[in-house]
């Protein structure tokens, strides 16, 4: 069961490297919506700072909701999701195989670039720590969620509007918790309830979520 | 049992077993929507605080209770259907969700219209009004997803894990607004503080709310009746039905 | 109480009419969007009925 994890987290992250300059899209994305906000707000330090905990919120979750395309997507197109579904392994656990590939190749990234982006919004130092913190809490949450919404539209034509319809509603706690978080660490508070917070969000969705994809994929697979 | 259960929920005899259901339903709510219309009206005391303007809350109230209510049924007979495949829970859970959608956007709008006198706006991001607007949108993604899916059964089954997946998530979206609605309120958002509500108040309330749900009732039932004549439109016994009109 | 004294809601009028007024519109929607949806269904299955006669009555003469 273990090994089924690890080949197929090992096949998706190889096919992903194969195309590399598609991988970096959503973080350009991430960068370029950010860059967005002075240029149509202000420079001002003091409220781009204001500002900043939200708007990289909010950026984030779109570069992950934009991502989250290429999570089944191919694989059903060229039929290989039908065969993972015949294998004898638990579907859950190859569906969080999928997701954990899925989050190293796009939540990671964004955790990693995101000082910049602080820099960017002049936030202080303490505010990016906890920036770094709550994203890395919670993209694994959007990655684990999104799951589901695009195993049930990824059979239908032109998903992308209804993938987001269904999807953004379900992110809103993690966006709440997740901007207070850095929000309140510019103000030089503890963040600590907030992060406790999306870590048991986190369990949450790491226990039930696959169970949802699963189901979500045998109903896609069968019509 | 099983046998029992299947036979009777099956479209068929469902179609034939709810037309008296609907009469029943309907003359009850509207008898006791009047009733309750009646002593919200004219006989509940003017509010001290409020004035006149609290009596919004006799439809507010309830709408925004059963747009709540309507979700939970959607996900229980959509849990129901995906678990032991019984069609019938899958043409509840369809029916419910426009009926609920119109019942949150009720409780959206009548709460913005409070809101104009209580708070000096028409929106505030006001903890509960927000949560609505949200339960809205989860009503939209789930008509947005069960119109987007052409096979009627995989629509059903997609739809309904979404409904389930959003009952889940009800409870932590309620909790994280309420939470982030503490933090940034305003000085001069006042909350409708009910500690002890008029007992002249809450009956013609609760009449309400009960009028709103067999309401519900005698809805649900003619929609799901549409669902069945439509989903069986090939099979016998709606032809026979047909042909006999 | 007298009737203009009920209407005019202690100076609310507006906001209260307008929200039972509201309440009264998404009720009668909510009344006559199945009643149209049933006639639909059933026009549509009567249609079907129609083609399906024409085509056996064709079979049947070929």
């Amino acid at each position: 069961m273990l090994k089924a994890y690890y080949h197929l987290l090992l096949r998706d992250l190889r096919l992903a490297l194969r195309n590399r300059h598609e991988l970096a899209n959503p973080l350009i994305f991430f960068v370029l919506v950010v860059t967005l906000f002075p240029l149509a707000v202000t420079p001002t330090p003091d409220v781009l700072q204001a500002m900043a905990p939200g708007v990289i919120w909010v950026s984030a979750l779109l570069a992950v909701l934009l991502s989250l395309d290429r999570l089944f997507k191919q694989d059903y197109d060229d039929g290989s999701l039908d065969q993972l579904m015949l294998s004898p392994n638990p579907l859950m656990i190859l569906v969080l195989a999928k997701v954990s590939a899925h989050w190293l190749l796009t939540g990671l990234p964004l955790v990693i670039i995101a000082p910049l982006l602080g820099l960017f919004m002049s936030l202080p130092t303490e505010a990016v720590s906890a920036l770094i913190y709550s994203l890395l809490l919670g993209t694994p949450v959007l990655s684990l969620v999104g799951a589901i919404g695009v195993s049930l539209t990824v059979a239908v034509n032109r998903g992308g509007v209804l993938l987001s319809l269904i999807i953004l509603p379900l992110y809103i706690p993690i966006l709440i918790f997740g901007a207070n978080a850095v929000d309140v660490a510019s103000d030089g508070l503890p963040v600590t309830g907030q992060l406790l917070f999306l870590g048991a969000v986190l369990a949450l969705a790491l226990s039930l979520a696959p169970l949802a994809t699963a189901v979500a994929l045998r109903i896609t697979a069968s019509r | 049992m099983w046998n029992w259960i299947q036979r009777f929920s099956s479209p068929k005899h469902f179609y034939s077993m709810s037309a008296p259901l609907i009469n029943v339903f309907a003359i009850s709510a509207l008898l006791i929507g009047i009733y309750g219309l009646y002593l919200g009206l004219f006989v509940a005391p003017t509010d001290y605080q409020q004035g006149e303007s609290y009596r919004i809350i006799f439809i507010h109230v309830p709408a925004a209770w059963m747009s709540l209510f309507i979700y939970m049924v959607m996900a229980i007979s959509s849990g129901i259907g995906i678990i032991w495949q019984i069609r019938l829970a899958d043409m509840v859970a369809a029916a419910s969700a426009p009926i609920g959608a119109s019942f949150a956007f009720l409780a959206l709008v009548t709460g913005a219209l409070w809101g104009k006198p209580m708070w000096g706006a028409y929106w505030v991001w006001d903890a509960r009004l927000t949560s609505e607007l949200i339960l809205l949108f989860l009503y939209l993604g789930y008509m947005a997803l069960q119109s987007a899916i052409d096979d009627q059964r995989s629509a059903d089954k997609a739809s309904g894990l979404l409904a389930i997946v959003g009952v889940v998530n009800i409870p932590i979206i309620h909790y994280s607004v309420e939470w982030w609605n503490t933090l940034h309120q305003g000085a001069t958002v006042a909350k409708f503080d009910k500690p002890s509500m008029h007992i002249d108040m809450l009956i013609p309330l609760m009449l309400m709310a009960l009028a709103f749900k067999l309401f519900y009732g005698a809805l649900v039932l003619v929609r799901t009746r549409n669902e069945a004549l439509y989903r069986d439109r090939n099979r016998r016994w709606v032809r026979e039905l047909i042909e006999k009109l | 109480m007298n009737w203009s004294e009920f209407f005019h809601m202690g100076g609310y009028a507006f906001f209260v009419w307008t929200s039972y007024a509201l309440t009264l519109i998404v009720i009668v929607a909510n009344i006559v969007a199945p009643i149209i949806q049933r006639k639909k269904v059933i026009a549509r299955i009567k249609r079907a009925i129609k083609r399906e006669n024409i085509e056996t009555a064709n079979a049947e003469k070929q």
